[in-house]
């Protein structure tokens, strides 16, 4: 299984601070489930779940900045809100100072919640419109009863407006949301967050609904508190820039895992998975002498209640193998990108080979079984595959898919295609770097099969 | 050169509101060739969307519009679309007037299927199509945006937020409009899907000759995507010209600062504009970023600066370039008008964004 990261952050400054763990997560599964029907419909199957978060370990220390990436779907508010506890898990265990958090009760975790709070991306709906700033700013304190009469409370609010910049505080306290510019709304989320001294702040994509010249303001702030307040955060977006400028330690997540995770510079320097690094090379940057690489991977996130088999960025990966889990869907998937390039007509001529395209639909299936179209044979529909092969081994970059099949032959007045037995790449440490990396690729030498 | 397709003069659109106007776009003029991507940039509120519901005619009952639209079509002469009734208006968007609109989850109609949504777009600005060539039309359309035939009879609730906006492009473009404007296309999208969608709207202008207008707050899409840009503060363009020139050597102190304060992959230190984009119902006097501005001078807060023509091309609205273009503009400025403007250093968060 898995080696704790044993994460020495090479940056200077605030990772000098980094110290004992603060919270670990170990064996982490959050799982929706999925009501019967509406699913069943779609998929002909039982009921699913939705794996937001799939086996996930971290280890998040005393005064750390750790940086949750990935696109939506990838599981990274979920797992940002259960690691203080704020969604159940359902399987594995999320510790804090030693103490098992999943398996408190709300009236076990209240205690706790004042040490760990949560910043959510829109301040105009995290904010009470009837509420004035004295009230929500307060709020905690009243909830937790940390005060004993009105004058604390009052000094206790106002301590807490001056810390996030709100001065002079009098002329914020009986004002309402919205009256307050969005920028200025952040920051009373922010002193509403800090006022019951937490020790740990989640914060879910704080920039994002802000303007440009208002964003790099707020992130200072946070640093501030940070060093004033000797705050760790875990820091949820999907903007890679900032979380560069940000944490010390980065996990990049696709569809409910961490496909790498490592010190930011280390990541962003040399970054190891095929997905990080096409995450870098597609954001549009304000220099002209860079431009967009010509291959992007295709598609979009899949749907994480039907997630791909082995690796789930393989369908988009361009640098797939054998081992990466290819099953029937990406071979409808490749067929269908192929006719959208071709004509109509040569377009409808290839697929009349095939009987039922749809049905290469279903999911997790290491062998399928083709059934042709009318008044064409198995060997047809074998004879026009290995047509796409040849071409695709000749075409450059090459079409990873093919890596994948293992034997084509006919079978029962069918043509069956079985491809290589999936493998789930395990997150495991890049020797010298304190990068953990889930990739077939990086495997240490020996465990890869071969492409 | 070219002739171009559209010719912005001296565009202002007000809304009425009870303090007064709010000058939400003030006097703005510009151009889009043939074939050219203009990106239209600047922060929110500061009058970029107004400015492109404006172009196309699409602002509300309640706004005076005043200025010169001018649109060419191919060969004909221009006509200039402010002014013109509703109907007439009506009948160029389609064939030479095309909208994209931000968040593709709330401009299609969840109840309506994709086919009707063609069949929709292309009944009503191409009477007499059958139904045979409806389909054909947005099959065609579609295909181009990568979306399959299996998928032309589904509910927009089956696609992902990429399929979808590549959907509403292929709406726009069906109706093969010479010129677009794109509103924030990819502000819901990913980053993956997001670049995606900048390579079909590169793609575009190679392959039809479309011109467009894309609407944005972020400067990295403009930079990648787009010849031109316009920076826009409080409802003026301050800066315009050559992308990658205004992105090398940013003229206007406010191009500077944005770029500047923006996080990019590069960025090593926090930086930020004080204060925040004025109230447009009663605009600074003279430059309106002057009290945001770091190079500010006296003059900048009485005298409203010209638009000056730089050697590159770039055209800037600042006094600093405007004084060392033609030293004798320095009279306007009155006397003491080129001492600094030390005022910037007093705004506190108070009038933070």
């Amino acid at each position: 299984m898995l080696t704790k990261p044993d994460i020495e952050p090479s940056g200077e400054g605030a990772a000098a601070q980094v110290g004992e763990p603060l919270v670990e997560a170990t064996g982490l599964e959050v799982h929706f489930g999925l009501r019967g029907g509406l699913f069943s419909r779609f998929s002909g199957g039982p009921a699913g779940a939705v794996r937001a978060v799939d086996g996930i370990d971290l280890t998040l220390r005393k005064g750390e900045v750790l940086g949750l990436v990935g696109e939506s779907g990838s599981g990274k508010t979920t797992l940002g809100r259960t690691l203080i506890g704020l969604t159940k898990a359902t399987a594995g265990s999320v510790s804090y100072r030693g103490q098992d958090i999943t398996a408190l009760g709300e009236r076990g975790l209240r205690p706790l919640r004042r040490r760990l709070q949560m910043v959510f991306q829109d301040p105009h709906a995290s904010l009470n419109p009837a509420m004035d700033i004295r009230t929500a700013v307060g709020h905690p304190l009243r909830i937790h009863n940390l005060v004993a009469d009105d004058r604390e409370y009052e000094a206790r609010v106002v301590d807490a407006l001056e810390r996030v910049g709100l001065t002079p505080p009098e002329r914020y306290l009986g004002k309402f949301p919205g009256d307050l510019s969005g920028g200025q709304k952040q920051r009373a989320v922010l002193a509403r967050a800090i006022i019951a001294e937490p020790e740990l702040l989640v914060a879910d994509e704080p920039i994002s609904m802000l303007d440009m010249s208002v964003r790099a303001k707020i992130l200072q702030l946070m640093l501030d508190l940070k060093r004033d307040l000797d705050l760790t955060y875990v820091y949820v977006t999907h903007d890679l820039a900032s979380a560069k400028f940000f944490c010390d330690t980065i996990a990049i997540m696709y569809l409910g895992r961490i496909v790498e995770y490592g010190p930011t510079e280390q990541v962003f320097a040399d970054p190891q998975h095929p997905y990080t690094e096409a995450l870098l090379a597609a954001i549009p940057e304000p220099d002209p002498e860079r431009a967009l690489p010509r291959e992007l991977p295709r598609g979009e996130i899949p749907d994480a209640a039907r997630p791909p088999m082995g690796c789930a960025f393989h369908p988009r990966c361009p640098v797939a193998v054998a081992a990466c889990g290819w099953e029937a869907r990406d071979l409808r998937t490749l067929l269908e990108n192929r006719w959208l390039e071709l004509a109509p007509e040569a377009a409808s001529r290839e697929k009349s080979l095939f009987a039922d395209v749809e049905s290469l639909a279903a999911d997790g299936q290491s062998s399928v079984a083709i059934a042709p179209g009318r008044g064409h044979t198995p060997e047809d529909v074998l004879e026009y595959l290995r047509h796409l092969r040849e071409e695709a081994s000749e075409a450059e970059p090459r079409e990873p898919f093919w890596h994948g099949v293992v034997t084509m032959h006919a079978e029962n007045g069918r043509a069956v295609v079985e491809f290589a037995p999936p493998r789930d790449p395990r997150l495991s440490l890049i020797p010298a770097t304190g990068v953990q990396v889930a990739c077939h690729l990086r495997e240490p030498v020996g465990s890869t099969t071969g492409t | 050169m070219t002739e171009p397709v559209l010719s912005v003069r001296d565009l202002r659109v007000w809304y009425g509101t009870d303090r007064g106007p709010v000058r939400a776009v003030d006097g703005v003029t510009f151009d889009v060739r043939p074939g050219e991507t203009l990106g239209l940039v600047g922060e929110s509120g500061c009058g970029k969307s107004t400015l492109g519901r404006g172009v196309l005619g699409l602002t509300p009952a309640a706004a005076a519009v005043d200025g010169e639209v001018v649109l060419r079509s191919t060969g004909g002469a221009g006509r200039n679309l402010v002014g013109l009734p509703a109907k007439e208006i009506q009948r160029l968007r389609g064939p030479e007037l095309g909208l994209i609109f931000q968040e593709p989850m709330t401009r299609l109609n969840p109840l309506m299927r994709i086919s009707q949504h063609f069949e929709e777009a292309l009944r009503s600005h191409e009477k007499g199509l059958s139904k045979q060539e409806i389909r054909t039309r947005a099959l065609e359309s579609l295909r181009g945006m990568g979306i399959p035939e299996s998928r032309y009879r589904s509910y927009p609730h089956e696609f992902s937020g990429g399929m979808r906006q590549r959907i509403m492009i292929a709406l726009a473009l069906v109706l093969r409009p010479a010129f677009i404007v794109a509103d924030e296309p990819t502000t819901a999208l990913d980053v993956l899907v997001e670049a995606q969608i900048i390579k079909i709207l590169a793609d575009l202008r190679k392959n039809f000759d479309t011109s467009l207008v894309l609407i944005t707050h972020n400067l990295g899409i403009v930079a990648e995507a787009c010849d031109r840009v316009a920076v826009m503060y409080a409802g003026h363009i301050v800066e315009q010209g050559d992308a990658r020139e205004v992105f090398a050597n940013p003229q206007h102190p406010y191009t500077r600062e944005l770029l500047r304060s923006t996080i990019s992959l590069s960025t090593t230190g926090l930086h930020y504009i004080p204060g925040s984009p004025p109230d447009l119902v009663e605009p600074p006097q003279g430059c309106r970023f002057h009290p945001r501005c770091p190079v500010a001078m006296r003059g900048c807060a009485t005298v409203e600066p010209p638009e000056v023509v730089l050697p590159t091309g770039v055209v800037s609205a600042c006094w600093q370039q405007a004084i060392e273009a033609e030293p004798s503009l320095v009279d306007e400025l009155g006397p003491g008008g080129r001492e600094p403007l030390a005022a910037v250093e007093e705004i506190s968060v108070a009038d933070e964004a």
